[in-house]
């Protein structure tokens, strides 16, 4: 006997669908369930319904600060580095050099970011670059376990991922139009600002979503270059879990940086198209 | 005048003064001029010398087959790319060393590179946008109302890139070009993406653009018939030179050389020997003995040259018939005929001499009955048509 059709995408979805509840609702679920109980004496998890975990929160505020605070400045300073570089890989490098030069970018990966945040702790300790700045005269220059080798840290682990949709966005890029303007009387660095960059900017919004929302669980190379004193929620996070075993207060502040994040998410997408609204209402410069 | 080629050729706009030597006109009459210019990319030469002066409002066509140039002379009046040797002026200033964004000029490119983050008439405005001091918001709106209204496409203003036909993209990125009132406009096979009936429709509409802008237009094609139909002059090019340039009647009546009487229409060649010259006349022998008089080519003194007649210009008889004066007759045998409305084109194996094409209109036709494949006839050559060609480079 045939099936009507909805019955037929029903079945079709049914995998799908308890994917997607297994592996993110259910977790969710147990999440939240848990982030409205209490820690048991021993450590994790006692049934109870109270909202104590939640009132508790102000307690971790310095790491939602520095979650808050360091991710979208490291998104951004990702952005400013990435740009030029795929913009170079795309449009100015040869043909012959350009596949060379794509797999240096990634050959990072092929490293653990644990060592690699470790080459770091060398490098911004006392005998690496403060040391060569000590020789130019600034002494007394503290790099490690400050805000700024986080935000180095991040940028240098999250770059890639930056680079690539930026670099998709600009190597498609019709190079035609850009003739096209010129023809049409536009200097090349306004045929940038005018064609390039608005036709860019698909790469440039996925690679900053991409980076910014893995950036607000980043742990590791806080707890690396932060020393202990620039932590973020995802370093909290472990703290709770894993260390003082208090599953509830950990579920609380988990749930609070979902919904954190998805507050910004939301507004981010909203801006956007704003953006894209006004370039159609007004036309661009 | 006499049509050398082709005694019975179509009528053909013919200007007596357009007709004349072409690169001899004065030069305050000119809008853009190739002097010796030569393009190399790494060991092709992609031009070489060129020399051509395009006049003040006329429609030029280049014409040539793929690889031979014509993009790169464009390309050239353009600004996209720089010379290797020789000029390129614009308005008699030599622009050689000046980029694209300071010419004159608007180019409709082959695929019409339209903007696809910009709508209908953003993408019109574009250039009046660029012009520095700025131009106020209103006059551009105007001028591009204006331009969209030429074209054809007022009521799309609004409307995205990716929601227009081909036909419609085309007309967008001519209202773009010419909303700048260019000196020239470029147009890089601009119909080469379109289907044939819109093709023939679009000649027709870029045709009478030209006529109400007097804006110079400047064409590359390889389409035979948009050239002859479209052009003031065209200017033939082979192997990245210019082969010849003159009036779409002048090409065909008076094709210079073999390249150019075998790529503008259909013509037979042969080899001939030189016996003499009287007048304007040359008696040429043909390989099977019989004796022609053909056009002569000028300052030529070689004993052996190829001659080309069109193949309206022969007619057939059958061997009985009375034979007309002045006509050389070659016996030959017909080996295919094929009827195509107006004429009927035949295939002839002439004795001791080849393949020959023969086009007899439906008239003449009709009168004698036809001829059957086998049947043996008798091709006739009237004095003085065909030319001497100048050998090849
Ligand atoms: N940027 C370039 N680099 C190297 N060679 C080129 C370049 N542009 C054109 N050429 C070469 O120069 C020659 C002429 O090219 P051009 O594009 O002018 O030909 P065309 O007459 O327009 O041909 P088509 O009808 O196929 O468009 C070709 O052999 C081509 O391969
Ligand atoms: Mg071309």
């Amino acid at each position: 006997m045939a099936m009507t059709p909805s019955r037929a995408r029903g079945l079709l979805l049914t995998p799908a669908g308890l994917w997607y509840a297994a592996l993110l609702l259910l977790p969710l679920a147990v999440v939240l369930i848990f982030s409205f109980g209490e820690r048991s004496p021993i450590g994790g998890y006692a049934p109870g319904f109270t909202f104590a975990q939640y009132a508790n929160l102000p307690a971790r505020f310095a790491a939602f600060r520095n979650t808050l605070t360091l991710a979208p400045i490291g998104t951004l300073a990702a952005l400013l580095i990435a740009y030029p570089l795929a913009y170079f890989l795309a449009v100015k490098v040869t043909p012959k050099w350009k596949t060379l030069l794509l797999v240096l970018v990634i050959v990072p990966f092929w490293t653990s970011i644990l060592i690699r945040s470790y080459a770091w702790i060398f490098l911004l300790g006392g005998k690496g670059i403060p040391a060569l700045l000590a020789h130019l005269g600034l002494e007394d220059i503290r790099l490690l376990n400050t805000p700024f080798a986080v935000l180095v840290g991040i940028v240098y682990g999250y770059l890639p991922l930056m680079v690539f949709p930026i670099y998709v966005a600009l190597e498609k890029l019709d190079k035609r139009l850009l003739e096209a303007s010129a023809d049409l009387g536009t200097p090349p660095w306004r045929s940038f600002l005018q064609i390039t960059l608005p036709l860019s900017m698909p790469g440039v919004l996925t690679g900053c979503m991409l980076v910014f929302i893995l950036l607000m669980g980043e742990f590791l190379i806080p707890a690396i270059l932060g020393g202990g004193k620039v932590f973020f929620v995802g370093n909290a996070l472990v703290d709770l879990f894993l260390q003082s075993r208090n599953w509830a207060f950990g579920s609380a502040v988990a749930v609070a940086l979902v919904v954190v994040m998805l507050v910004v998410v939301a507004l981010y997408s909203r801006a956007v198209k704003r953006f894209g609204a006004t370039r159609d209402d007004t036309g661009l410069m | 005048m006499l049509d050398a080629l082709a005694a019975t050729g179509k009528t053909m706009q013919q200007d007596q003064q357009m007709s004349n030597s072409p690169d001899k006109t004065i030069a305050s009459d000119s809008v853009a001029e190739f002097i010796g210019t030569t393009k190399r990319f790494g060991s092709i030469t992609a031009a070489d010398g060129l020399s051509l002066r395009i006049r003040r409002g006329e429609f030029l066509s280049f014409l040539g087959p793929s690889g031979c140039g014509k993009t790169t002379a464009l390309r050239m009046l353009a600004g996209f790319e720089r010379p290797t040797e020789g000029d390129v002026l614009i308005d008699g200033s030599n622009v050689s060393g000046l980029p694209a964004h300071r010419r004159p000029v608007n180019m409709v490119f082959q695929h019409y590179a339209l903007f696809p983050h910009m709508n209908v008439a953003q993408n019109v405005g574009y250039g009046l946008r660029q012009r520095r001091p700025r131009m106020p918001k209103a006059e551009i709106a105007q001028k591009v109302a204006k331009a969209l209204g030429t074209v054809r496409l007022s009521d799309f203003s609004d409307r995205r890139i990716w929601e227009l036909s081909g036909g419609q993209q085309q007309r967008v990125a001519l209202a773009r070009a010419i909303v700048n009132e260019p000196k020239i406009l470029l147009l890089d096979e601009p119909m080469a993406a379109l289907d044939a009936k819109l093709r023939g429709e679009m000649q027709r509409e870029l045709l009478a653009l030209q006529r109400s802008l007097g804006i110079t237009f400047v064409l590359v094609t390889h389409d035979q018939e948009e050239a002859l139909a479209m052009s003031d002059r065209i200017c033939i090019m082979g192997n990245g030179r210019i082969a010849q340039v003159g009036t779409p009647g002048d090409l065909y009546d008076r094709p210079r050389s073999r390249y150019v009487a075998d790529f503008v229409g259909k013509a037979n060649i042969l080899t001939a020997e030189i016996i003499e010259t009287r007048d304007k006349l040359v008696t040429v022998r043909l390989r099977s003995g019989a004796l022609v008089a053909v056009q002569q080519n000028p300052d030529d003194s070689r004993a052996q040259a190829d001659i080309a007649i069109r193949p309206e210009a022969l007619s057939l008889a059958a061997p009985d018939a009375p034979l007309p004066v002045a006509t050389a007759t070659l016996p030959a045998r017909v080996t295919h005929r094929t009827f195509l409305g107006d004429h009927t084109e035949y295939l002839l194996e002439a004795d001791d001499l080849g393949t020959l094409q023969v086009n007899v209109p439906q008239q003449a036709e009709r009168v004698s009955g036809g001829h059957d494949v086998g049947a043996r006839v008798h091709v006739l050559w009237p004095e003085g048509t065909g030319l001497v060609l100048a050998a090849d480079d």
